[in-house]
């Protein structure tokens, strides 16, 4: 028996079909039910444009920004395996990745690197569905849910800035958050409710840990989810309107000359 | 018994205020065809493992990317001994550098609030459901406004001295210039393509531009006190 045909008994059997609601087969029916019978992929259409599956018409900027989210939650669920939210220990940590954790100095590196890449991602998604025009109706709210989805990402990147609990971290988060007491009038209340205190300190660690692996990501996931399914509900990804040909001075040639 | 009417019958030509509208084409005017079908193909497998390919492919690039780069880790965190600069995270360095010209209020608060609300009300801007060129309709008038409104923030940021703000300003000024002075029917495709474009997209991409000239001026170069550095002369 080759690998297809197990592949095949494997799909047929019991078990696989009290899983996999939509069954087996090749068929164009099965491939649109493989979509839409599934929780997580029924957030997609079941077909796409075919032009937009091309590379100039979106960058894949969403599903690598998506793609860097994914690292970012393995990552940052096997870094918090090594992770303790607390003054002096959150440096030690870092130092214990460093040296004795095996591929601990890896494993930060890459949740690192890819949580700044995906604000820059998410900026160039922004940009460039700004400039396709794929914000206009009827996609307006998912154009806000981006929006929401950019801070949150934002407010991700900034509470991880302060957990390894070093110089750069701290005065990082110092600087910023500094910025809140500004605020007229209820400034210094929600400057000592972010950090719990008046400056960073221990209880500023715990609410950062708290918010960047359990708040924050919830509600990523949470919105990630309406900006998927918003795409499919507004139609799917926007096709750019070519725009109408402007009358190039071509106009001025008259016919009459081809005949002549 | 009659049953009550759901529509009105009348004759109007804004599409604001009567979206659904009957059109008749008369024999002078051509029906313009808009091509509603076109190819597709199925989410699974086509799209999905795409999808799936690219996220692998930028999965490789970080991976290999982070065994040769280390993130950054300095000392443990001193609350007695601050670093000069202290900078924020990267993305926050543009307001940084405004903060070093206007005071907190205004560049920590003001300003990132009128931005995400500015970016929220993109989409339900009147201007943006017209996407019109900026100048084609009402052109003196438009010119005037827009020649006020440069020369007032131009003046303001001199004012403030926020000269690295000037460049990208006078760019998309310039731009706009050009625009005002392009018709649909200009021989150039640069100038057509200028004069097509909406309010909006000025506005974007002077936005855009100010992002990244304020955030590389302060990643790169603010040293000591906030003080101008070379980046190259350290």
């Amino acid at each position: 028996m080759n690998a297809e045909q197990t592949i095949e008994k494997v799909r047929g059997s019991r078990i696989w079909r009290s899983v996999f609601r939509s069954g087996t087969g090749n068929s164009t029916l099965h491939r649109a039910l493989a979509i839409q019978q599934n929780i997580f992929l029924h957030l997609f259409a079941t077909k796409v444009r075919k032009r937009m599956v091309r590379f100039s018409a979106t960058w894949y900027l969403g599903t690598l920004t998506l793609g860097t989210f994914l690292i970012l939650v393995i990552t940052g669920i096997l870094l918090m395996l090594y992770y303790h939210p607390s003054v002096p220990q959150a440096y030690a940590d870092m130092k214990d990745l460093q040296f004795v954790v095996s591929s601990g100095l890896f494993l930060r590196n890459l949740h690192r690197w890819s949580a700044q890449l995906m604000v820059f991602l998410v900026f160039a998604h922004m940009f460039k569905v700004f400039y396709r025009g794929a914000y206009r109706t009827p996609r307006e709210f998912n154009w806000v849910v981006g929006i929401v989805l950019l801070l949150i990402t934002l407010l991700l990147s900034y509470t991880g800035y302060l957990l390894p609990w070093d110089q750069l971290a701290f005065w990082a988060i110092t600087v910023g958050s500094n910025l809140s007491s500004a605020v007229p009038l209820v400034g210094n209340k929600i400057h000592f409710l972010l950090l719990g205190g008046n400056q960073v300190n221990a209880n500023a660690l715990l609410r950062f840990y708290v918010l960047h692996c359990v708040v924050l990501p919830i509600m990523a996931v949470l919105f990630i989810a309406v900006h998927f399914w918003r795409i499919r509900k507004d139609g799917g990804l926007y096709v750019q309107q070519s725009e109408p040909k402007a009358q190039a001075p071509s106009d001025s040639i008259e016919p009459a000359q081809e005949v002549k | 018994m009659s049953t009550p009417k759901d529509f009105a019958a009348g004759i109007d030509s804004d599409q604001r205020r009567s979206p659904t509208r009957v059109v008749f084409v008369t024999r002078r005017t051509s029906a313009q065809v808009k091509v509603s079908r076109e190819d597709q193909v199925q989410t699974f497998p086509e799209v999905l493992f795409r999808a799936a390919l690219a996220i692998e492919l930028l999965a490789i690039l970080l991976v290999v990317f982070s065994l040769f780069f280390n993130a950054p880790l300095e000392g443990i965190a001193d609350p007695t001994h601050t670093p000069n600069p202290a900078k924020a995270p990267w993305y926050f360095l543009g307001l940084q550098e405004l903060l070093h010209y206007f005071p907190p209020v205004v560049a920590g608060v003001l300003v990132p609030t009128l931005l995400i609300v500015s970016l929220i009300v993109i989409p339900y801007f009147n201007i943006n459901i017209e996407a019109s060129g900026m100048f084609l309709k009402d052109r003196a008038r438009r010119k005037q406004i827009f020649y006020i409104a440069t020369a007032g923030m131009l003046i303001f940021l001199l004012l403030f001295h926020v000269y690295v703000a000037v460049a990208p300003t006078v760019i998309v000024a310039l731009g706009m210039v050009v625009a005002a002075h392009s018709t649909p029917e200009s021989p150039s495709q640069l100038r057509r393509y200028l004069a097509s474009k909406p309010l909006s997209y000025w506005i974007m991409t002077w936005f855009l531009l100010e992002l990244i000239v304020l955030t590389a001026v302060g990643t790169f170069f603010r040293g000591p006190g906030w003080s101008w550095v070379w980046p190259w002369r350290s």
